[in-house]
């Protein structure tokens, strides 16, 4: 059975299109990431399918629960770790799950033991009684993730689970969701546009841009599809890039700042490569050839293009006020 | 079941979260009290005409009433916190109801104005007003009418504003008039014609004239008036804040 399905999704903000008649399928217990630049239409998608967003067109079934008509059974069914902290800061850690634990009417003494339980899993049990304005950046994201699962759902969402987290902590927190997602025999469903989260962590990945899916499938099969090797070139102008698809062991090219080509053998390439520049009076820079990663596979679907990132003035009262700390 | 516990769990949250933030319990007390301590006696030395009583005695109920006004229209601003640090998305995409958050944080931000109010209350000790356990009683049940009203109003307001300066903004041009033309700091026997529907439109006027009443024995209005309309007020406002939380969140 899937625990999530799609048809045609869409929904519209103003007259843009953020989802595009989407089309996706969740199995039961795989941890499935969606991946796209900043503004690809991720946290919309997921928005809708938490129920806090209405589409515009299209339906989603959330295990096997329509989230327009039945957006209470959805909200039961599914936990949610939102990309911005939702804490209450000047409550406790446990006073947090209690309140949470209450909001999604779990019988008090059952709630009590997943409480514990879960403070346990993700190390926390410790802190159980500090007031959360005391805890670093990585131990709010595990508490929350705790949070999630206090009510025992059968989804549970994570948006961009470790965004702004140090290597180190973004280790641990990629262990306590395999664990989590072992232990609690649940579905996940992760937003990233972290290529080595993706690869760590998802059975299956989707691709989205411009609010459609553009590629899906497991991370080693989509980058076994790229080919067998790249060679990655800099060149003195990145407009002549294009004149390297006229090369016949070239598979593939992707154009970012750099030039990418998807070649069967790096090495016997490597010469063909330089005699063809020099034909074409291209300069080469530097030169260097790597197996391809997800990266590559993101890049090849999306592009290299950098998307401006909006920023409202409130966003930045938010983060100043944060900074200082004020509660 | 499940509503009456998301209802209880957000009403403590309210009082908890209130009670550990020290500076501003110590400073909404203090400023009552300086109302009541310096602007009472200064204003007392003068002498109002027709006025029979210590003029300190006659202000008390008012800062009583003032005391409800500020806490509770700024008990509002817990939504706008919420929704600045995220909490808000956490309670708007569970399973509870619009009118059972709405409710939660009414009951909590009415439980925490009236806790000041009885801290007023119990000066009247110190500036010699008597008080009989009734008249104490029934002026706590006017209070939790009143602050019901008020808490909804600021409620409604942080629903629709979403900055906190907006939101200050927009409560000082409601609460100083209200409190001004509430008949807190003077008599309204004498007051000009043209002021008189202001006072008359204004819920609190009753608020006031109800707690001075049992109080003090002072009356302006009907005393059955005041709790009539005060009752109808705290039923509409905290509709309407439902409706603006179904609305807007």
């Amino acid at each position: 059975m899937s625990n999530i399905e799609t048809f045609n999704l869409t929904k519209k903000f103003n007259g843009i299109t953020a989802v595009d008649n989407l089309n996706i399928k969740v199995e039961e217990e795989e941890i499935f990431g969606l991946l796209g630049p900043n503004g690809a239409g991720k946290t919309t998608t997921l928005s809708m399918l938490c129920t806090i967003v209405k589409p515009t067109s299209g339906k989603a079934l959330v295990n096997g629960f329509d989230i327009i008509k039945k957006a209470e059974d959805v909200r039961k069914s599914i936990g949610i770790v939102f990309q911005d902290p939702s804490l209450d800061n000047r409550l406790t850690a446990r006073e947090n799950l209690q309140t949470h634990a209450a909001l999604y009417d779990v019988p008090e003494d059952i709630a009590e033991d997943k409480i514990d339980e879960l403070l346990n899993l993700v190390e926390l049990n410790e802190r159980a009684n500090d007031l959360v304005k005391t805890f670093s950046g990585g131990m709010k994201r595990r508490l929350e993730i705790a949070r999630g699962l206090i009510h025992m759902p059968k989804v549970l969402f994570l948006d961009e689970p470790t965004l702004g987290l140090d290597p180190q902590t973004r280790e641990h927190i990629w262990n306590y969701i395999e664990k989590v997602c072992d232990e609690e025999k649940i579905t996940v469903i992760i937003t990233t546009h972290y290529m080595d989260e993706a690869e760590r962590l998802c059975n299956r990945i989707g691709i989205i841009d411009h609010g459609k899916i553009v590629a899906i499938g497991k991370p080693r099969e989509m980058i076994d599809q790229i080919g067998n090797e790249i060679v990655t070139l800099r060149i003195d102008d990145i407009s002549k890039a294009d004149k390297f698809r006229s090369l016949d062991f070239v598979k593939n090219i992707m154009v970012s700042s750099v030039v990418n080509l998807v070649v069967e053998n790096g090495s016997e390439s490597i010469p063909k490569i330089f005699e063809f520049a020099n034909k074409n009076d291209i300069k080469i820079l530097s030169l260097e050839t790597h197996n391809p990663t997800l990266n590559d596979v993101f890049l090849h679907y999306v592009g290299g293009d950098i998307r401006e990132e909006k920023s409202s003035g409130k966003d930045t009262m938010k983060l100043r006020l944060k900074l200082r700390d004020r509660i | 079941m499940s509503r009456f516990r998301s209802i209880r769990i957000l009403w403590l949250r309210e009082i908890k979260t209130h009670i550990r933030d020290r500076p501003r319990v110590i400073s909404s007390i203090v400023r009552s009290l300086l109302w009541l301590l310096i602007f009472g006696s200064g204003l007392g030395a003068a002498r109002f005409v027709g006025l029979n009583i210590n003029y300190q005695t006659f202000l008390f109920p008012g800062v009583i009433a003032m005391s409800l006004l500020f806490t509770s229209m700024h008990s509002g601003i817990s939504v706008i916190w919420d929704r600045e640090f995220g909490f808000l998305k956490e309670i708007l995409v569970s399973p509870t109801k619009r009118s059972s958050i709405l409710l939660g944080k009414v009951f909590g931000g009415s439980t925490i104005a009236v806790f000041e109010g009885i801290i007023i209350l119990l000066f009247s000790f110190v500036i010699g007003v008597n008080l009989t356990v009734y008249s104490a009683i029934v002026s706590i049940v006017i209070m939790v009418l009143i602050s019901i009203s008020l808490v909804s109003i600021g409620l409604i307001v942080a629903s629709v504003i979403e900055s906190f300066e907006g939101f200050n903004t927009i409560m000082s041009f409601i609460i100083m008039p209200m409190f001004f033309l509430s008949g807190a700091v003077f008599p309204l026997d004498r007051i000009p014609q043209w002021m008189a529907p202001l006072v008359y439109i204004n819920p609190l006027s009753y608020g006031v004239d109800a707690l001075r009443t049992v109080i003090l024995g002072i009356s302006y209005f009907s005393f059955s008036l005041d709790i009539i309309l005060i009752i109808l007020f705290s039923l509409a406002t905290m509709s309407l804040g439902v409706r603006a939380f179904k609305a807007r969140m």
